[in-house]
């Protein structure tokens, strides 16, 4: 795939680095160099501010209170759902918090998938998938009796609509599950278009946007899936966070996930109703610092401009992928274009396990990934253990680059 | 000179002593290195209580590779009741080298697959005998 890299690498549109206090830490005189946001992101001073004054002047709990400061409190929550739930195109009662995605995944696989799932029914999913996209649907098949297939992918990490075409005419597949963009190739999967294809076989569709929602505008409404989850970590948010976006329909006739506190209207000694979404789906006390810490996430990103992120790291990484192609020993995986992937990139170095890769590039105070990143099926198909991965965030710059390119040159030498 | 990857740490990933298969085998397992999906086998031929010989089989990073290397040579002619008291002590004091809490996964993972290999009891068992 080498040499396939047609776009031209200008300068990225970006420099926010000021608004990021991480950013300051050095190592043994060396700046940071943070290139695995693509596990979690670092957060803006407005992130932190939020979250500070949120404890420091407004700490209550939420739709219970009717004294000022829990009014105060629950303005503040259900105003960011508000926010949130703009940024990513979807009504307010549509906007469930969960933990993190997993809890987002695991939530549809409880409450959807093994009240609905028959034997006989296929969820279908991808080859590209996440663990937390995988193993609830592993555990919701094999409790319903119900199959779970693999759409495949080729060799430069894309998907084939022809092969969802061929599974969907089965007739037997109620849900396609899959990754917006790919946490190890960085492929960007054509969502609408899968959405468009499996409605009109009568299969649902969720869609894990934990890379996806960080890095390019994304409208739940536009894409038209049934469940859309992602997180507030990844998203310059605090952790502790996650949404899942669903078909308020949908969620009108599903159970509850978890039982408790807040999820209902009335309780009995025998049986209880149901509150009103989203809150049928928020059991206890909530994540409300951090609700309130990725409102100030998603103003912030909006500030900036998602359109405008997405082509500053469609830069880094056509940047990136140009100067990691021109090492010799460097293999770059994923598309070879920078249209068609995020901003992640999964590298090896010859003779070199990634663990090492990493370890030295660390020793640079340059920080990558080196794992089988949560993927191990799509690991096998790669045929191999593990792989290093830079991923881009909206404050990094073509200087970090720079860095990692130099280092991986270093760690070269040391194995040399 | 840096600290973790020591020119003899370097030259047993490279060159490592007594990886391969070993036919036949009275004792074999299997292990995962959870961080990362590295996998390291090994076979053991036991003759009157001891280890008479010894291949360790797998892939893996510069220390864990590194690691079963430089064990194997300790290993053979050890008593196999003395092997599986080994701790992770010794096995870091054969390194010599000052390892992080995260790789110290990948230093244990030979003296955690002899461990299973020697007592029949690990995470993955393939079978103790051959």
């Amino acid at each position: 795939m080498a040499g396939a890299v047609r776009t031209a690498a200008a300068a990225p549109t970006l420099d926010v680095r000021a608004d990021f206090p991480i950013l300051e830490r050095e190592l043994d005189g060396q700046r940071l160099v943070y290139l695995d946001s693509a596990s979690t992101s670092q957060k803006p001073e407005a992130v932190i501010a939020a979250l500070d004054d949120y404890y420091r002047h407004h700490n209550a709990n939420i739709h219970r209170g009717v004294y000022p400061l829990a009014q105060e409190a629950d303005a503040l929550f259900e105003g960011a759902r508000k926010r949130i739930a703009g940024f990513t195109g979807a009504p307010v009662r549509s906007t469930i918090f969960t933990r993190n995605v997993t809890e987002a995944i695991n939530l549809v696989a409880y409450s959807w998938a093994r009240t609905t799932l028959r034997p006989g029914d296929t969820v279908l999913i991808t080859e590209m998938e996440h663990h937390s996209n995988i193993v609830p649907w592993q555990l919701a098949t094999q409790a319903t009796g119900a199959e779970l297939r693999y759409l495949g992918i080729d060799d430069a990490g894309t998907l084939s609509l022809d092969q969802l075409d061929l599974e969907l005419e089965r007739g037997d597949v109620r849900l396609v599950a899959l990754t917006h963009v790919s946490n190890v190739l960085g492929t960007i999967n054509p969502v609408a278009e899968v959405v468009a294809r499996s409605h009109a076989a009568g299969a649902l569709v969720l869609i894990d946007g934990a890379q996806a929602v960080p890095q390019m505008p994304v409208d739940f409404a536009a894409i038209g899936a049934d469940f859309y989850a992602w997180t507030g970590h990844k998203a310059l948010g605090p952790t502790g966070v996650g949404v899942l976006h669903a078909d308020a329909a949908l969620l009108e006739e599903m159970p509850p996930f978890l039982a408790g506190g807040d999820m209902i209207a009335s309780v009995e000694a025998q049986h209880s109703t149901w509150n009103e979404l989203p809150w049928k789906f928020e059991a206890g006390t909530s994540m409300i610092a951090q609700v309130v810490g990725l409102g100030a996430a998603v103003d912030y990103l909006s500030a900036l401009g998602m359109g405008r992120v997405r082509a500053h790291e469609h830069e880094l990484v056509a940047y990136a992928l140009e100067r990691l192609m021109s090492i010799d020993g460097v293999r770059v995986y994923g598309p070879p274009n920078a249209d068609d992937r995020g901003g992640v990139v999964s590298f090896s170095v010859d003779g070199i396990h990634p663990h090492d890769v990493a370890e030295l590039l660390g020793r640079s105070n340059v920080c990558v990934r080196a794992s089988h990143h949560c993927a191990q099926p799509l690991m096998a198909r790669l045929g191999v253990p593990a792989t290093a991965r830079a991923s881009f965030a909206p404050y990094n710059v073509r200087a970090d680059v720079d860095s990692l390119v130099e280092a991986v040159r270093g760690a070269q030498r040391v194995f040399a | 000179m840096d600290d973790l990857y020591r020119d003899f740490i370097l030259e047993h990933y490279k060159r490592p002593r007594n990886f391969g298969e070993l036919e036949p085998h009275d004792l074999e397992a299997q292990e995962q290195n959870p961080l990362c999906g590295d996998e390291l086998g090994v076979q053991i031929r036991v003759t009157d209580g001891r280890i008479a010989d010894l291949r360790f089989n797998g892939h893996g990073c510069a220390i864990s590779q590194a690691a079963a290397s430089i064990a194997s040579e300790e290993l053979i002619g050890m008593d196999v009741e003395e092997a599986a008291a080994l701790d992770a002590d010794w096995m870091l004091d054969l390194l010599g080298i000052d390892i992080s809490a995260t790789r110290r996964k990948c230093a244990l993972l030979s003296l955690k697959v002899l461990r299973h290999a020697v007592t029949g009891e690990g995470t993955w068992p393939v079978g103790a005998a051959g």
